[in-house]
Order: C-alpha cells, then sequence, then structure tokens
C-alpha cells in the first residue's frame, strides 16, 4: 500500500518542499516591502550595502552553524568564542607592534592568531562532544561561559582597545570597497558558496546529513562519525575566526559585552532558513535569507517610530516561533500518512 | 465454534469497508469481524491492506465508506487510540512504551493511581506484580522499559492493555522480533486471553505461526478481501498462495554445491570479544554459510566485531590470508567485507531521506570526482540498484520510509552492494517482509553465491537457515556449538546446538 500511497504523498510534498526551499525567500521580500512602503530610504543603496555588511558577522557564523546543527549538534559558544578570539588577537597585535610595526605584517599575524584560536576551540568543542561522549549542549554551554569569562578577565573587566596606528591599517578590512561592495559582504558571499558547495556537493556534506538523520545508520554506512562530527566544530571555529576578523577592525575595540547572544542569532537564522533543529537536514541558502531577515528587521525598526527599536529582540523572537511552527506543521503533514 | 459466527457474537466487525488515501483506493469494500475468544489471523503480503484494516478497526483512520459495529451497533470509533475507552486496543509493531519510564509507570500512563493528589506508585507496583504473576511473567514492575528485552517489552504492552479491559487486542505482527522460544511463551499468554474472552486480531507473516494459534484466517489482497475460513481448512501452501496470488514454485533457489577446495576468504581464530569465547571459523569462496541461534546467542555480535563496528578483545582474524584488524567499519568496507544490519529501520537507512542518498551512501567515496559528488554517477547507480534488486516504489524521488519493509529491505541489500564485496554479511534477511519477497531475497543470495561472492546468513527463521545455506553453523551463548553441513542440516539438530542439549568441540 506504501507504494499506492506515494502518489499522493509526493503531491503533498511537492508543495509543501516548495513552501520551504521559498518560504524565507518570501518572507525576506516581504520585509523589504515593507521597509520601503515605511520609509523609502529603506531600499537606499547606501542603507542596503549597510545591511550587507552587518549581516556577514551573524551570517558567516551561521553559515558554521548549519553544518553543526544539521549533523545533529549544537554550538551555544560562539558569541563568547568571536569575544574572546576578538580580544586576544588585540593583544596579539598591540605587542606585535614592538617588533613587527604597525603595518600589515602585525595585522596578518593578528589575523593568524584568529584563525588558529578559531580551530582550536572548534576542536575541543568537537573532541569533548564525540570523545567526551557530553552532550554537544552541555558541552558548548561550559565553553561558552570558559571563553566570555576569558575575554573580561583579558580586559581586565573593562575594554581592549586596538592601537590606533594599526587600527589605521587595519581599518579598509570593514569600511572599503570592492566593486561596489564592502569586504565583508565579500567574506560573506565566499563562505556562503564555499559551504553551499561543501553541504550539497561533497561527501563531507552528505555525511553531516546522514549523522544528523540518524547516527547508528550512519555508524553502519562505513561513516566515521566521531571524525566529521568534530569536523562540524571546527569549521564552526573557523567561521567565527573569519567574522571576528572582520568585525574587529569596525570598532577596534572587545570586551565582555562583544558578540553577547550572536550564538543565538546565528541558531535563529539557521532555523528561520528552514534547517532542522534536530539535524538530518540543511539549507546554507536559507541560512543566508535567515541572517538577513534578522538584519533586516533591526533595520526597519531603525527607520520607523511605528514600533519602538527596543522591541528588537521581540520581533526577531516571534519571526523564529513563527518559523519553526511552519516547519512543524509541514513535518507532521509529511509524516502522518505512513502504513 | 466458527459456525455459530453472526453479527450477534461478533465483538467488533468492520462491513464493506473501503478506504482510499485522496483519490487513491487502498482497501475495497472488505468485510471483517472478530469474536470474543477467538484468535482471527490477518494475513496478506506487504501492502494488501492489513495495516490500513487495523487503523480503521482501532480508530486510527476513519473509513471512506462501510460501516463499523461494536456489538452489533453501527458506531464512529474515536480517533487517535481514544477506542481503548471502548475496549479496543491496537498494539502497534514499534511498541509504544515511554523507554525510560519503569514498568508499572508504563502500564499506569495517563490514569495513575493516586492518593489525596499524589501517585501511589506502591499501590501501581503491587497491581502491576499481582498481573505479571497471573500471567507467569517473570518482569519486575520496577524495572526500566529500555532495560527489557523486546519479547518482555512485547508482554508488557499487552499486560498494559489487558489492565485495560480490553476486549479486542489487535496485534500488529507481534511476533516479528521474537526468538522461538519466546513465541512460545508469548502463545500461551494469547491462549490465556483467549480463553478469557478477550478477542483477538493477530497479524503475522509467519504462516505455521498463524497455523498455530488462529481460530480463523482472513487473506487480503492488494486491498481486495479473499477469504475468511477456520484454520483447518488451509495449509501452509495454500495460505502463501492465496496470498500472493501465484504458484509459489521454487521457493528456495537450487543450491550450487560448495566447491570444498575452494580458497577460504574469511577466517577468525579464537575471537573473543565481551559475550564471545574463542570463535574460530572459516568462510570459503562462493559459499552461503548459516549461522544459527537464538537471539542473544551473539551471532551479531560476532560478525559487528570482525567489521569493526563492536570493540574486539583478542584473537585473529584474516581475510583472505592477511591479518584483518579492522580500525574502522569503513577499512572492513575496503577490505571487500560488509555487514548488512537486521534493524533496517534504525541502523541500515535513513528513512527520511530518498532512495538516491540511501542507495550511495555506504560507498560515498567511491562516488566522488575531484572532491565533488557525481552526481549523474549516483543516478547510474539508483537505476541500477533498482534494476538489479527489483526494488519498486510508485516514484524515485519518494522517501524510504514510504517504501513497503520488502523494499526497503532490497534497497539495503543494493546499498551494501554498491561497495562491491567479496564478503557479504547479511543478518536476518527476510524479517518482517512477505513470502514474495522473501522468495526474490533468497534467489539475490543464491545468485550473489553463485558469482564467487561469500554470504553469511544469521538468521532465526529454520526453515531459510536449512533452504539456502551450503553449511550451518550453530551458536549458543557466545559460542560456536556445531556445525551442520548437506543433508545433516535439519531444524532437529540446529535446535539441538543452539538449546545447548548437543554440542561438539572441534569445529572451523
Amino acid at each position: 500500500m506504501a507504494d499506492i500511497m506515494t502518489n499522493q504523498v509526493t503531491g503533498a510534498r511537492t508543495t509543501t518542499m516548495d513552501f520551504k526551499t521559498y518560504g524565507p525567500a518570501v518572507a525576506l521580500l516581504l520585509l523589504c516591502v515593507i521597509g520601503f512602503m515605511l520609509n523609502p530610504a529603506f531600499l537606499s543603496e547606501g542603507n542596503i550595502t549597510n545591511l550587507l555588511t552587518r549581516s556577514a558577522f551573524i551570517g558567516i557564523i551561521a553559515v558554521g552553524a548549519t553544518f553543526v546543527i544539521t549533523a545533529g549538534g549544537i554550538d551555544l559558544s560562539v558569541g563568547s568564542m568571536a569575544a574572546v578570539i576578538a580580544g586576544v588577537m588585540i593583544i596579539v597585535m598591540n605587542n606585535s607592534i614592538d617588533t613587527f610595526g604597525t603595518g600589515a605584517t602585525t595585522v596578518l599575524i593578528g589575523c593568524g592568531f584568529s584563525i588558529l584560536l578559531g580551530l582550536g576551540a572548534g576542536w575541543i568543542n568537537g573532541m569533548l562532544t564525540t570523545k567526551g561522549k557530553i552532550e554537544a549542549f552541555i558541552v558548548t554551554l561550559g565553553t561558552m561561559g570558559i571563553f566570555r569569562s576569558l575575554v573580561t578577565y583579558f580586559a581586565d573587566g573593562g575594554t581592549l582597545s586596538l592601537n590606533h596606528d594599526v587600527r589605521g591599517t587595519y581599518r579598509p578590512v570593514y569600511y572599503d570597497s570592492i566593486l561596489g561592495l564592502p569586504f565583508p559582504v565579500w567574506v560573506f558571499i565566499a563562505v556562503s558558496v564555499a559551504g553551499w558547495i561543501l553541504l550539497n556537493r561533497t561527501t563531507f556534506g552528505r555525511y553531516c546529513t546522514a549523522i544528523g538523520s540518524n547516527e547508528a545508520v550512519a555508524k553502519y554506512s562505513a561513516i566515521k562519525v566521531d571524525r566529521i562530527k568534530t569536523w562540524t566544530y571546527v569549521l564552526q571555529g573557523l567561521c567565527v575566526a573569519m567574522a571576528t576578523i572582520i568585525y574587529v577592525p569596525r570598532l577596534g575595540s572587545a570586551s565582555s559585552s562583544t558578540g553577547v547572544l550572536w550564538e543565538l542569532e546565528a541558531i535563529a537564522a539557521v532555523i528561520i532558513g528552514g534547517t532542522v533543529l534536530k539535524g538530518g537536514y540543511g539549507r546554507i541558502g536559507g541560512t543566508i535569507i535567515g541572517a538577513l531577515i534578522l538584519t533586516t528587521i533591526g533595520n526597519i525598526l531603525n527607520f520607523t517610530d511605528v514600533i519602538s527599536n527596543y522591541l528588537n529582540g521581540t520581533m526577531q523572537g516571534l519571526i523564529i516561533i513563527v518559523a519553526v511552527l511552519l516547519q512543524r506543521s509541514d513535518w507532521s503533514r509529511r509524516a502522518s500518512p505512513k502504513n | 465454534m466458527q459456525e455459530t459466527i453472526s453479527n450477534d457474537v461478533s465483538v467488533l466487525a468492520a462491513e464493506r469497508v473501503s478506504k482510499s488515501f485522496g483519490n487513491v483506493p487502498v482497501l475495497f469494500s472488505v468485510s471483517f469481524d472478530i469474536c470474543a475468544g477467538e484468535v482471527h489471523a490477518l494475513i496478506g503480503e506487504n501492502g494488501a491492506g492489513k495495516s490500513t484494516l487495523m487503523k480503521i478497526l482501532s480508530g486510527f483512520l476513519e473509513t471512506t465508506s462501510g460501516a463499523i459495529r461494536l456489538d452489533g451497533q453501527e458506531i464512529s470509533l474515536p480517533p487517535d487510540g481514544q477506542a481503548e475507552a471502548l475496549g479496543i486496543v491496537l498494539i502497534h509493531q514499534e511498541l509504544n512504551l515511554a523507554e525510560q519510564m519503569t514498568v508499572a509507570e508504563n502500564i499506569y500512563l495517563g490514569r495513575e493511581l493516586t492518593q489525596h493528589g499524589f501517585i501511589n506508585s506502591s499501590e501501581m507496583a503491587r497491581r502491576a506484580s499481582a498481573m505479571f504473576a497471573e500471567f507467569g511473567l517473570d518482569i519486575s514492575p520496577s524495572a526500566r522499559i529500555s532495560d527489557l528485552s523486546i519479547a518482555q517489552k512485547q508482554m508488557v504492552e499487552i499486560v498494559k492493555a489487558i489492565s485495560r479491559n480490553a476486549r479486542v487486542l489487535i496485534m500488529d505482527e507481534p511476533t516479528a522480533v521474537l526468538t522461538e522460544a519466546e513465541t512460545e511463551l508469548f502463545f500461551k499468554q494469547v491462549r490465556k486471553l483467549k480463553a478469557g474472552g478477550t478477542a483477538i486480531v493477530f497479524v503475522s507473516h509467519k504462516l505455521h505461526e498463524v497455523k498455530e494459534i488462529a481460530d480463523r484466517v482472513t487473506i487480503l489482497r492488494d486491498g481486495q478481501w479473499i477469504t475468511t475460513k477456520s484454520v483447518e481448512e488451509f495449509t501452509l501452501d495454500s495460505m502463501a498462495q492465496m496470498m500472493v496470488g501465484r504458484e509459489l514454485s521454487d521457493f528456495y533457489p537450487p543450491m550450487n554445491e560448495a566447491d570444498v577446495d575452494a580458497e577460504i576468504v574469511l577466517e577468525t581464530r579464537n575471537l573473543n570479544t565481551k559475550n564471545l569465547k574463542d570463535i574460530s571459523f572459516r568462510l570459503r569462496k562462493g559459499e552461503v554459510l548459516g549461522f544459527a541461534g537464538l537471539i542473544g546467542s551473539g551471532r551479531t555480535e560476532l560478525f559487528e566485531a570482525i567489521c569493526s563496528l563492536e570493540e574486539r578483545q583478542g584473537g585473529a582474524v584474516q581475510v583472505s590470508g592477511k591479518q584483518a584488524d579492522f580500525r574502522s567499519p569503513a577499512e572492513a568496507r575496503d577490505a571487500g567485507i560488509v555487514y548488512l544490519t537486521k534493524d533496517r529501520k534504525a541502523k541500515g537507512l535513513l528513512m527520511e531521506q530518498g532512495m538516491r542518498p540511501n542507495m550511495t551512501l555506504f560507498a560515498l567515496p567511491k562516488f566522488t570526482r575531484r572532491f565533488m559528488l557525481d552526481r549523474a554517477a549516483e543516478q547510474t547507480a539508483l537505476e541500477r540498484g533498482i534494476r538489479r534488486f527489483d526494488i519498486r516504489a510508485r516514484n524515485p524521488n519518494c522517501r524510504t520510509r514510504e517504501l513497503s519493509g520488502g523494499n526497503q529491505q532490497k534497497l539495503l541489500l543494493a546499498k551494501i552492494m554498491e561497495a562491491e564485496p567479496r564478503i557479504v554479511i547479511i543478518d536476518e534477511p527476510t524479517r518482517g517482509i512477505d513470502v514474495g519477497t522473501k522468495q526474490q531475497i533468497y534467489h539475490f543470495i543464491a545468485a550473489l553465491a553463485a558469482e564467487g561472492m561469500s554470504v553469511v546468513v544469521i538468521s532465526s527463521e529454520m526453515p531459510e537457515i536449512i533452504g539456502i545455506c551450503h553449511r550451518v553453523l550453530v551458536m549458543r551463548s557466545g559460542r560456536i556449538t556445531g556445525e551442520l553441513t548437506g543433508d545433516a542440516i535439519n531444524e532437529n539438530e540446529i535446535v539441538r546446538f543452539a538449546a545447548g542439549l548437543k554440542e561438539e568441540r572441534a569445529h572451523g
């Protein structure tokens, strides 16, 4: 009978798949229309580039989070990780001035440290989850606290500031444009494309999906489950490091309030984009749109007096809940006709 | 007793029930009734409409047309299992127990006994243990469900149903995962219930069990009612034939003589694991080697240990004369030895994914070109697998869970074969699949062996072990206790080795 029923099931599925695929994009489009109606300046070139640049941090981190979540994990430590990486980067660069001056070398050393720290922090999260056999939620809740307190400690409770001259050298990484697009947007695009290929066109991506769908099946399919899972956290760390590299020149400082709640925004972007929180189904394209949606909401609230800017979190929260509600009704409808 | 059946005595009856999903009809005017103190078996191939009929009888599905009568009165059953209040209980194939709660908590789930507003655990435990005692079951009410064997869980489900005063008990393949001994125990309980006046609907693919336990048998085929007769009027063959609708000749494929001088492709010497003691055996090229024994005798563990799915503690394994200490299942796969799990839903296939990603998952490195997945090659593999193993899906893009059990098993077989192994270990090759597909799988296995592949078949079904294996090793409590070849392979001998009535020291 399952065979006979396939037709009907597929019929329902085509429409829901379409909704699933295009839903977030439609929502973003709708937001843009609303933004434009409230204030035509919303669609000005300046605002659009601003919006894209601001989306880049969360977007890049969220691309990494898509892999972790697709493989059935979760990483709560990304916000604190960004903060501690930013802090250490600034300390390293400030201390390199005596040896290497205030030029590009110092900045590159800082960036190199950032990448190493990101990879290392991700590796620790991954190993504790796989070899340590601790729930990812617990592991990253722990490292979240550790990273946050470390940056507070490094900054001695205050703010770590980058040397003024180095800041001058580093500044273009956030503020300059190539071909009309700011540099962070280019990084965002590059990370997105690489992420999309990795998830959809390589064995690694397929293995992430398989592990998130059913770890036992993955194990019995000769997949090195622990190794792949660890790699997702390392990849997440790398993404955090890259986001930090383009974030530091924006303010040139780091403090205990750097990157607060980024983990939630990143996870929200992933979920809004249609990736399933329990794993097994991931969409990079959706994640990117999710990140854009989150930034757009904040941006629109800045543009209008209808809703207080302080309600930004409320709007984001509502969007997340609605997105998941839509996702769930969709899943249960697909799951119910079972013989 | 059967002669007196009419609507007056049937507890629950479906009259000319039809059911369509959307515009796809799956049941065509089927009538079915069940009397107090009767076991009524419902049989048919996968996809014949058994599950749909059971769900209609228990209120989980509504009919498209036709009537349901309870005690002769036409009734519309409440949905979502609320029919339990009317005494109609459906026990699903996938047991619905809360794994982390205790036996007593599960039995009283949703109607906990309370005293002054607090849960009265001791009273629940006392009553549960009284019920178990009545059935002669040795299950502690304070045990966690996750610590019980599948057979015990099944018993808990039944006791739970009885404790809710079930008058009609509908059981979907309750014996599919039970050993023969467990099945006997289970049937003892069923007979007790029957004597107590419970009406029982029993669904099974195991026809000899139907013959043993049922009073009446109803056969469905392609959603049509074929016949309802007293069990005495059937033979095993006639049941199988009416289910399939054609002659089942050559149920088992002709067996090629095994070449006793063929090279040895797999050999273990004194292999040990947590539960295995000194396992030594040899497998030859082109051989179909059966592993018989009770569930829990260590057959699965043995081969999982060889393929590095399970930890090994000493001993030697050689594949084609070379030391084979695989550190991962991937290494075993690359050395040409693959294990096909008996648990296709939990360990074998990604149920929420389509057929293509499942088909290529096991041998995925083979499907890469310049670090990218070669989707064209994947598509070719899917088409090849569908053709080779006759996988039938209405739509090649459907999700795996929408396939029937038999087609899932064929997909799993195709998936494993994508790795082009030389040695394939198939654990319970035909669990929970219909007669027609069973026959196909036996022919596939014979064909693989004829091509020079070595096949290990782990099975708890005696007839298939006897029907397809050149040689049989019997295991008991983590040891190989006997070896049978040729005409010596018979049920009697296997049971004696498996039950420990007989044991030989030298084997291999």
